[in-house]
């Protein structure tokens, strides 16, 4: 009837385990409470959970993102805190099963639940607005992407609880993740999570790229998009290109489990290795998808807060698009040990140290674009500054790592953790941190607080150098990777420090969630009332913030790069049309929760074997979509008469600023740089 | 076979001219066909990734049976001719969709369903046989690699056989418009474009393999 699934299931005796589980209930109960308190489920369900605005859906891709960091720091403050412990004789305090589960969700939701759901949560907020569109291309499939990315997150939490998360590492390698050496059912949810989620993941990068391509703005040419949109188009042709790949290797490797196939086996003709290649053919790609959207946000970020055009936009684009492509050959780079050859390494060595180069192409873009600028200090162009710094001390790591023979030395030890480290948070987290500095006014119509702003970007710079530069140093003295305990007591005092460093990171999470509370609570003062807080460039600050839900009354003529920029130049940025139209809008749908839901139903009892109830998860999910094909009323009109009151509200308050405060923008600076 | 895709892609970008014209229309059909030709590029990885998988296992068989030994070639054209035959009519569907004749589009698609029924029939009987022959997929890589890469495409065929009954009744339903023409435009590229992939699979698994 339960397939594997027992009350055995749940680890009663590992108490970490049962006080999150408690902490968890609490807070759970707690949180419904408040909210059946204050009669807020309609408005969730009816404002938020239905939504296929994809501002809101932005939005709940970054909470959820924001809620994921907590759960994946924690691991990783767990792992600081054993390896501080754990030397000579000491065990620390984390048996091995579990500390080898700690470091599998700590990467795992790292990246997939973390990094990605903030990638797409800032895509899903900006690219629209960047572009002078009223909405994404499929907003009922951007709603079931981030649905079914729901469902990975709910397997994810909930393989804490009930039953175990692999014991592999983060990528799952074969045969260690095969059913004869991980036997129970932690590797299974690794692999439902990831699939549901990656299809999402799919299914927002085909959105994504025909947004871009289909619904610009009148006027707006590919070489006049904005930069973070470039990325972002890059990103998603990435993510239509690489998660396919992903799709397969994990299906491989789920019939090797399920169906004793024998793809990645050590009997009867299978080959482990076919997996490690394709899982970093899409692995590569990956951590490309990752940054290259980061990549685009400082461009903006530097170009407005140094009041100049962006330098070098065209080598820019130029420089993404090189970087897409080239990132899908230099995926053995992960694997040079393999024992592939001197000449298959040294392709792909040379290949990974040519990637530098467009990435160092933007440095110096980014660098020329401050040269002579007029920079402010705001909370996103510190970010960006401690990113620069940050990720050019990572690249160079990495480029000394593509060397074939280094890396025989420093594979699979502590100095990679440092390296990748170094250009995730350096370049992912900073980048997204900054991001939402600078967009949070655009979504929620304030500003954040900068002091503790400022706070948390200083614990991060001084939390993160105090714990990876430590993995440096001990990478080069041999200390590997993913240990539980190590015999050497010198390592000890570099890995008290490195568990300082956390410590410190953990102030810097600390305050920024006070930022948001401080800035929540002085939200009246850090208002924006322009809808343009910073001198922005680009479209999405030419409309109110918040941004209203049909974005542009009437859609902006764009001629040129920065056209909003050059508007205010000349004095008709904010001119209001002679008349407004109707604007076609489409409707919220339950469709995409109800498939996220029976999606979770689905990869719940494929994990656990309970067969029937996969059946019922996977007919609901097809029949919810048949259904939605067959629901006529998908869309509405927003009268003219109600988009002009909303308008009017907005210019009567620009005028009002405009008058009594300042000009958005002092206009000196108008010769280009070219 | 090929006039009839040909056609097909005609038809798809006469759709896109007719939802272009209106500016209001959401969602005018030009955008549905980029986003459903990027979904299909992406489903082509998926087989690239399991074609590629086969071309490493397909000499792994363990001291298992070969594809020489098992494939019965002549079975195989008789799936395969099914499964062309299907496109065609498909094809005919098309036309007579391009037509408005909407009875007729109706009985081809009636038709395209029997055909691509009849292959996954003898696709299904064709594994059973391997399996029953001791042959089945937990015998050796190559065969595990055979019955992933045959069988995921007859997995899609499957689904592309719901969606034509989907259709078949959205069209008695609804009638020929905006939405079921686009539809049926999405199901076509569909359609032929597994057609194409099982070419790949006939002559890269089965006629390499029979040789």
């Amino acid at each position: 009837m339960f397939g594997k699934l027992t009350l055995d299931a749940i680890p009663y005796h590992e108490p970490i385990v049962m006080g999150t589980l408690a902490a968890v209930i609490l807070g759970g109960l707690a949180l419904f409470a408040v909210i059946t308190k204050y009669r807020l489920w309609g408005y969730l369900w009816k404002e938020w959970f239905t939504s296929v605005d994809h501002k809101k859906i932005g939005i709940m891709y970054i909470i959820v993102a924001l809620v994921m960091l907590l759960r994946g720091f924690s691991d990783a403050i767990m792992m600081r805190l054993q390896q501080a412990m754990a030397a000579s004789d000491a065990a620390g305090y984390l048996p091995p099963h579990h500390f080898d589960q700690v470091f599998t969700a700590h990467g795992v939701i790292m990246i997939f639940f973390v990094a990605m759901p903030f990638i797409t949560g800032l895509m899903n907020l900006v690219v629209p607005l960047q572009i002078g569109a009223r909405d994404v291309a499929y907003p009922f499939l951007n709603s079931l992407s981030f649905w079914l990315f729901m469902s990975g997150v709910v397997l994810v939490m909930v393989s804490l609880f009930v039953g175990d998360f692999a014991a592999t590492g983060w990528l799952a390698y074969p045969p260690l993740s095969g059913i004869q050496y991980s036997p129970t059912v932690g590797v299974d949810y690794y692999i439902w999570s990831l699939q549901l989620s990656g299809l999402g993941t799919t299914l927002s990068g085909i959105n994504f790229i025909v947004t871009i391509m289909k619904m610009r703005t009148p006027g707006m040419k590919l070489m006049q998009m904005p930069v973070f949109t470039w990325t972002s188009l890059v990103t998603n042709i990435l993510i239509v290109a690489a998660f396919p790949i992903l799709t397969v290797t994990l299906a491989l490797l789920t019939a090797d489990r399920y169906l004793d196939m024998h793809f990645f086996t050590n009997e009867l003709g299978g080959n482990a290795m076919m997996y490690v290649n394709m899982i970093w053919i899409w692995g590569h790609p990956e951590v490309y998808i990752l940054i290259l959207p980061c990549f685009g946000a400082y461009s903006e970020i530097v170009a407005t807060f140094s009041k100049k055009p962006l330098f070098g936009y065209k080598s820019m684009v130029y420089a993404t698009s090189c970087i897409g492509v080239l990132s899908f050959v230099v995926w053995l780079h992960h694997f040079f040990t393999m024992g592939s050859g001197a000449s298959v390494n040294a392709f792909f060595g040379i290949t990974t140290m040519i990637i530098s180069v467009p990435t160092g192409a933007k440095l110096f873009n980014w660098l020329f674009t401050m040269f002579r600028g007029r920079v402010e200090y705001n909370v996103p162009m510190l970010w960006t500054v401690g990113f620069m710094v940050t990720f050019v001390i990572g690249g160079v790591t990495g480029v000394l790592l593509a060397v074939p023979g280094a890396d025989f030395v420093l594979h699979n030890s502590v100095f990679l953790i440092a390296h990748f480290h170094n250009v995730i948070i350096g370049g992912v987290v900073f980048g997204v941190f900054a991001a939402i500095n600078y967009w949070f006014p655009k979504a929620f119509g304030f500003r954040l607080n900068e002091f503790w702003g400022k706070a948390s970007f200083w614990c991060w710079l001084v939390g993160f150098w105090l714990a990876f530069a430590p993995l440096y140093v001990l990478g080069l003295k041999g200390m590997t990777r993913r240990m539980n305990h190590y015999a050497n007591p010198d390592w000890q005092p570099y890995l008290i420090v490195a568990a300082l460093g956390a410590a410190i990171i953990a102030v810097g999470i600390f305050c920024t969630l006070v930022q948001f509370y401080v800035s929540i609570r002085d939200r009246k003062k850090l208002t924006d009332p322009s809808g343009d807080p910073w001198g922005g460039r680009t479209l999405e600050w030419s409309i109110s913030s918040p941004a209203p839900f049909y974005n542009f009354a009437t859609l902006p003529q764009v001629r040129e790069l920065d056209q909003f920029w050059e508007d205010k130049q000349n004095g008709v940025a904010y001119v209001q049309p002679a008349k407004y139209e109707d604007i076609h809008m489409p409707r919220n749908t339950g469709v995409g929760v109800v498939m996220g839901a029976f999606g979770t139903v689905l990869g719940f009892a494929l994990v656990w074997h309970i067969w029937w109830m996969a059946a019922v998860g996977l007919v609901g999910m097809v029949a919810a979509f048949i259904v939605r094909a067959y629901d006529r009323d998908i869309d509405y009109w927003v009268p003219a008469a109600e988009v002009e009151k909303i308008e009017r509200s907005r210019h009567a308050k620009l005028q009002q600023i405009q008058t009594t405060q300042v000009a958005p923008v002092a206009a000196p600076q108008r010769q280009k740089v070219a | 076979m090929s006039s009839a895709a040909v056609s097909v892609s005609h038809g798809a970008l006469d759709d896109v001219h007719g939802g272009g014209v209106d500016h209001h229309h959401h969602d005018d059909g030009s955008k549905t066909l980029l986003g459903f030709w990027i979904y299909l590029m992406s489903d082509c990885l998926i087989f690239s990734g399991l074609f590629a998988t086969f071309a490493v296992l397909c000499n792994s068989t363990a001291g298992g049976p070969t594809g020489k030994e098992l494939f019965e070639l002549p079975y195989v054209l008789g799936e395969t001719m099914l499964l062309l035959i299907s496109s065609v009519t498909f094809g005919m569907a098309m036309l007579n969709m391009h037509a408005g004749h909407k009875g007729k589009l109706l009985a081809w698609l009636a038709a395209t369903f029997v055909f691509g029924a009849g292959f996954i029939g003898m696709e299904v009987y064709e594994f059973a046989k391997l399996v029953h022959e001791g042959a089945g997929p937990s015998t050796s890589a190559f065969l595990s690699s055979y019955f992933t890469l045959v069988g995921t495409h007859g997995l899609h065929v499957t689904c592309g056989l719901i969606w034509l009954v989907v259709m078949m009744d959205q069209m008695r339903r609804f009638g020929l418009n905006d939405d079921t023409r686009r539809r049926l435009s999405c199901l076509s590229l569909f359609w032929h474009f597994l057609d194409i992939v099982w070419i790949c699979v006939f002559t890269f698994v089965y006629l390499r393999g029979a040789i």
